[in-house]
Parts: structure tokens; sequence; C-alpha cells
């Protein structure tokens, strides 16, 4: 009894076993096909370079750099790009010990923990450091009846202090006298995680205001207010609130379609955009004590520079002036020779909003870059 | 067991042996698999977390030290989970009873067959939903229990202008974890014996008093099984109170201000990103103190239940 009922349970199973094996066998057989096809369509197009290029850093690159990676790996096929967005303070651990070829870093690399120096011995000479991402963070707001308002930082700073509390308060009344405000109580947003964007803004409201007690931080020193998940949640928090304020990311505010703070700039209220945003970082002066080849500078916050907009998020590509091998400089210079270029500035600011460099700092980025040789 | 068997005892009729061993050492090894994971999971909790406990000052961001640090997310994480089973036990086993015992058949399908589905939905779903659908749908409710209820510690001023209170990310969870608890307890009930539900009927029991007394002593231990499984979900739960939560707040009974004590596994998900290694051992430290926590709240239910049983039983 128990025998054949034994058998017949076989025989189902032996037949699945069969189908699952021909099944493997069609799965494998459509496998290589397909890898088939896709290798003689690659091979059409021959690229100069080719290995593996690993990098890490700023999390805050992750989309310009998912566009640079599609934008070389199209013209070098046979290279893999690899980039850890570990935090630009692990990205700098990791170059100095020489566990990537490149590192992004939202500041520059400093001798406050013997950092530059720890960078230069792992070099052998000085590092090569260059401005790759220029982001404008916007300051945007939700307010029934107004579009636009003119802040100076010494107002947006007691905002986000929680020291103004109601939109009609005489200190943006009058900055705005054409505007309407309502006595909606102001209802900040800011960032629940750690991230570059907080720590850019507080740095600007830090030294362009007086109002502003904090260091500048990745994590939002102030409590109060809502506080939301990425630059997606701030940006949503304050589309759905009602008398909400944040900041993020200029290119996806702009999305969404929020109203934005013009920012005080010497005499004039200035409105983020990628022009301006460059604009400031062509007129911030070098950090002391550089190199030929450090490109790094000191974000001009205060600057009265007609047209520029100083709340910006700048980030660094950081690599060696001599390599090993040949195979490793020669990639590291293409494709650093590729974010600094116009093509690949374009391919940023269409996949992540950042605004391009201006001419002359990518000019000079790309004569230094293009020095990259093998020891 | 009062008739002895005439042949061999069963272990020694050979023909069964092979698939008897193959299974018993299949199930074996599933058992022993599961163990192993939850004390790999322990041990790495362990060597990764004890470390966060000794971190310098400055890495517990202004607490001071590791218990300041904990005590926040800990009590937002009770404080959601609670809300969320408050809130989602009556009505999934309302919604299973119905589905067992009231409705007609050509209901009780489709309707549970929907409140399955819900499990499905992935939690970034729900997170989504959360943010940009029913939170601020929920601002003007938020509004009105100020308004009359503000007496209470639970509805002070100011509301949070864009829902994304505690009561909300609570309220999230509890549809979250509605489908679980609903699915089990909706097995249980089908599980009742129908000799014991036609007694108490004919004993002149109602149909509610049916339930009372021959359905819900018979669950029980499945009810409670259910109950943890959703509290668990939802005190683990991290995408959804990550993005629904205001959490950078410290410990409030306000359900419906800006600053919301966060949960744990959410504090996990937005800090993760940008760790450095003494924050990163913080954070482990944390989901060691979750580990303990959903360990402790299960073993006290089942305690509980394993006295209540007892009790019946005597």
């Amino acid at each position: 009894m128990n025998r054949s009922s034994n058998r017949l349970a076989l025989v189902p199973g032996a037949a699945a076993l069969a189908l699952s094996i021909s099944l493997t066998a069609c799965g494998a057989g459509n496998e290589t096909d397909a890898n088939a096809d896709s290798g003689s369509d690659t091979t059409t197009e021959t690229g100069t370079l080719s290995g593996e290029l690993n990098g890490a850093g700023a999390s805050s690159q992750e989309k310009a750099m998912e566009a640079w990676s599609v934008g070389f790996q199209g013209l070098n096929p046979d290279v893999t790009l690899n980039y850890n967005p570990l935090g630009s303070g692990d990205g700098r651990t990791q170059f100095i010990e020489g566990g990537t070829l490149f590192a992004g870093t939202d500041s520059y690399f400093s001798d406050d923990e013997g950092e530059l120096t720890a960078a230069n011995e792992r070099c052998g000479t000085d590092i090569i450091e260059v401005p790759a991402y220029v982001s404008p963070i916007a300051v945007m707001f939700n307010l029934d009846g107004v579009d636009s308002l003119d802040l100076d930082a010494d107002t947006i700073a007691q905002i986000f202090d929680q020291k103004i509390t109601t939109w009609n308060d005489p200190a943006i009344a009058d900055q705005n006298p054409d505007a309407d405000l309502p006595d909606t109580p102001i209802t900040t947003v800011h960032r629940q995680d750690d991230s570059g964007t907080t720590k850019n803004f507080t740095d600007y409201l830090g030294k362009a205001s007086k109002s502003w007690s904090y260091e500048a931080e990745d994590a939002f020193p102030v409590k109060g207010g809502v506080a939301a998940e990425g630059t997606s949640g701030v940006v949503a928090a304050v589309t759905n609130g009602k008398g909400t304020i944040g900041y993020a990311d200029d290119s996806q505010v702009k999305d969404a379609g929020l109203s934005v703070v013009n920012v005080k700039v010497g005499d004039e209220y200035v409105a983020p955009s990628a022009e301006a945003a460059a604009k400031v970082v062509a007129v911030s002066p070098a950090a002391e004590g550089r190199s030929d080849t450090d490109m790094a500078v000191d974000v001009d916050r205060t600057t009265t520079e007609a047209g520029a907009y100083p709340v910006i998020l700048l980030s660094y590509l950081v690599a060696c002036q001599t390599y090993d091998t040949a195979e490793d400089a020669d990639l590291v210079k293409g494709f650093l020779e590729y974010v600094v270029s116009d093509e690949g500035q374009a391919a940023a600011a269409e996949n992540a909003g950042s605004a391009p460099l201006d001419a002359d700092t990518a000019s000079r980025a790309q004569e230094i870059v293009g020095a990259i040789a093998a020891k | 067991m009062s008739s002895t068997p005439l042949t061999a005892p069963p272990q020694e009729s050979a023909p069964t042996q092979t698939g008897d061993r193959v299974f018993s050492g299949i199930s074996r090894a599933a058992g022993l698999v599961i163990l192993a994971a939850l004390a790999g999971v322990f041990i790495f909790l362990s060597i990764e977390g004890i470390p966060g406990l000794f971190q310098d000052e400055g890495a517990y961001k202004g607490n001071g030290n590791f218990l300041g640090y904990v005590d926040t997310l800990l009590f937002g994480t009770v404080l959601s989970a609670t809300i969320a089973v408050l809130v989602a036990v009556p009505l999934a086993f309302g919604i299973a009873l119905v589905v067992s015992h009231y409705a007609p058949t050509w209901i009780a399908g489709p309707v549970a067959s929907i409140i399955d589905l819900l499990a499905a939905v992935p939690s970034v779903v729900f997170g989504l939903w959360g943010i940009n659908v029913f939170a601020p749908k929920m601002v003007p409710i938020y509004v009105w229990l100020e308004e009359n209820l503000g007496f209470l510690p639970f509805f002070k001023a100011p509301v949070n202008p864009v829902g994304t209170t505690i009561l909300t990310a609570g309220l999230v969870l509890a549809i979250m974890i509605l489908p679980i608890i609903t699915a089990i307890s909706r097995e249980v009930f089908n599980q009742t014996p129908v000799l014991h539900e036609e007694a108490a009927l004919a004993l002149g029991a109602t149909r509610w008093e049916m339930i009372r007394l021959a359905v819900f002593p018979y669950a029980r231990s499945g009810m409670v099984s259910a109950v943890m499984l959703g509290l668990g979900r939802a005190l683990g739960e991290t995408m959804a109170v990550a993005m629904v939560l205001s959490g950078a707040g410290g410990i409030s009974f306000n359900l419906i201000g800006t600053s919301n004590p966060t949960s744990i596994a959410a504090n996990i998900a937005s800090q993760y990103k940008e760790n450095t290694p003494a924050t990163l051992h913080i954070l482990i430290a944390t989901g060691l103190v979750l580990f303990i926590v959903t360990f402790l709240v299960n073993f006290a239910a089942r305690w509980i239940v394993a006295r209540n049983e007892r009790k019946l039983t005597r």
C-alpha cells in the first residue's frame, strides 16, 4: 500500500524534475543568445579606455554621478565605474587609505585633522581637487496668496530659528511691501536625515546673518518645526502644509512648482538659478595655502556681487597627480576630464539639476586634470 | 491510545522510512536555521552595538549618553506601535468575525481577498500615500481635536499643518498591520469546531454569546499570535514611519504636534546614509534595544496567554 503510493508520488516528481531541467536549459539558451547579441553590438564601438574605476564619497553627487557614469561608460564601454556614496568624511578616509582612485567631498581637504597632509602623502605629490558639482539650494514656501518673497539672511535665520513665528511679522512685511501677508503661523520644514544640503544652508545662515548662533552641521540644529525625510520629503511637506517654509535642492523645488524666496545679495534680491550659483563659485576666494592643482574655494556667503546666489552646495572631486600604473592614471584622467567638460556638466545639470561650472573655472579644472599621468 | 495496534509499531514499518528520515531532517534543519539566524542577528547586534554604548558625548547628538539618546526613540517606537495596535486590533477582529461567522460566503470571500491584498502593498507605497494623501487630509481633524479636546495632553496646539504627526504614523501603521491580524484571526475563528458552536446555539445562546463562549476561548492563543505578529511589524516598520513622521522632537504625549519622537527603525533608516563609525555603532545598539524589546513583549504576551489557559482548564 505504502509502496504503491510512494511510486505514484514519484511520477509527478520525476515529471516536475524533467520539466525544470528543460526549463533551465531553455533559459540558459536564451541567455547565451542575448549575450551574443549584446556582445556583437558593443564591439562595434571601440572604447579607448578599459578597466575598473572606483571612487567613494559625498552622497550629494550621487545623482550627478549616475549621469557621469552613463556618459563616461557610453564613451568607454569597457570601463566599469563604481561610486560608493558613503558620505564625504568616509570618502576622504578611503581616498587617504588608498582604497579608491578618486573621492567626492562636500568640504575640501583641510589640515584641521591632518587630512590634507595624509592625502598628499598617499599621492606622493599635492592632490588634485576640482569643483565638480554646484547646486543652488532654494528656500521655498507655501503661503496662500503669496507667490514671491524677498528676504535677507537675517530674516531667514530668525524664521528657521523659530524667532519669527508669523508670516505678517514686520521683519518680513518691511521687505515685501507689495505682498498681502496673512497672520498664518510659520512652520519651518527641515531635513530629518543628515545632509550636505543642511550643512551648506546652515553655513550660509551662520556666515551671512548675525542672528544664527549654530555651527554648520549635517544635522539641522534647531528643535521645533517639521522634520522630513530626504529632499523629496521636505518638498512634499512644504507642498502639503499651509504657511510652510523649507530648503532643498533648487531642481526639485522647481519641479514641484513651489514659490521660492529671493535672497538679498548686496542691495538686490536674487532668485536661485544655475548661473547665479556658478557665479558665486567664480568670485569666491581660493582657500588659503593651496597648491596649484587644488581649486578649493571658501564659498563667499557674504558676496555682494550682482546676480550671485550664495546659498549653494559645492562638491569637489579629488584625485592624485600621478598614479602607479598607466591604466589607473588614464582612467582617472579620462573620467575627470569628462566630468568638468561641457558635456559632463550638462549631463549633471540634466540629471541632478546642478549648475554647470562657469567657463573660466571649467577651463582651469580641465588643465589641472589633463596633467594626470603615471609615475 | 486504548486500542493497541496488532502489527508492529509504525517506526518499524520499513517502507516509509526514507521519506520519514528526509522529512524529519528537513524540518529539523529548518528549525535550526531559524534559531541560528536569530542567534546570528543577536550576536552581530551585540558585537557591533555594544561599543555604541560608550562613544564620545558628541556622537549622541546633544543627548549626553546612550540612554538619553535611545529613550526618546524607544518612546516613539512604543507610542506609534501602541496607537497602531489599539486601532487595528478591534478592526481586525471585527473584520475576521464578519468574514468567518456573519457574512454570507459570496461577500466573505472577496472581502477576505481584498484584506489580504493590503499585505502585499510595499511599505514605501504606504509612506508615499501617508505623506502625500493621508497626512494632509488629517489636518482638519487635528485642528478640530485641538479646538475641542485641547485640554488633554494629547491634543496640544500648535497643530502640525503638514499632518506628519505620530498619530498619522500610528494610523498608517494600523492599516499596515491590519491584514496580518485579520488573516490569522480569520483562520483561527474558522477552526472553531462546529459542534462547539452548535452546542452553544442549542443551549439558547445568541450569536454574540456563541462567539464569546465558543469561538473566542478556542481561538485565544491564535488571536494573541496575530496581535503579536502585527505588533512586531509595527515596532519594526521602517520606511513608512521615516517618510510619514516628522520625528526630530523629544518625548512628548502630544499626538498632533510638529515635534514627535521618531522610532528606532525609522531613525536607523534616516541616519544610516551619512554615518561615521561611531554613529553606526550607536545605531546598531539602538537596533539591539529594539530586538530585546520585541523579544520581551512577545515573551510577556505568551506568558499571559499561558497563564490564562491554565486558569481556564482548571
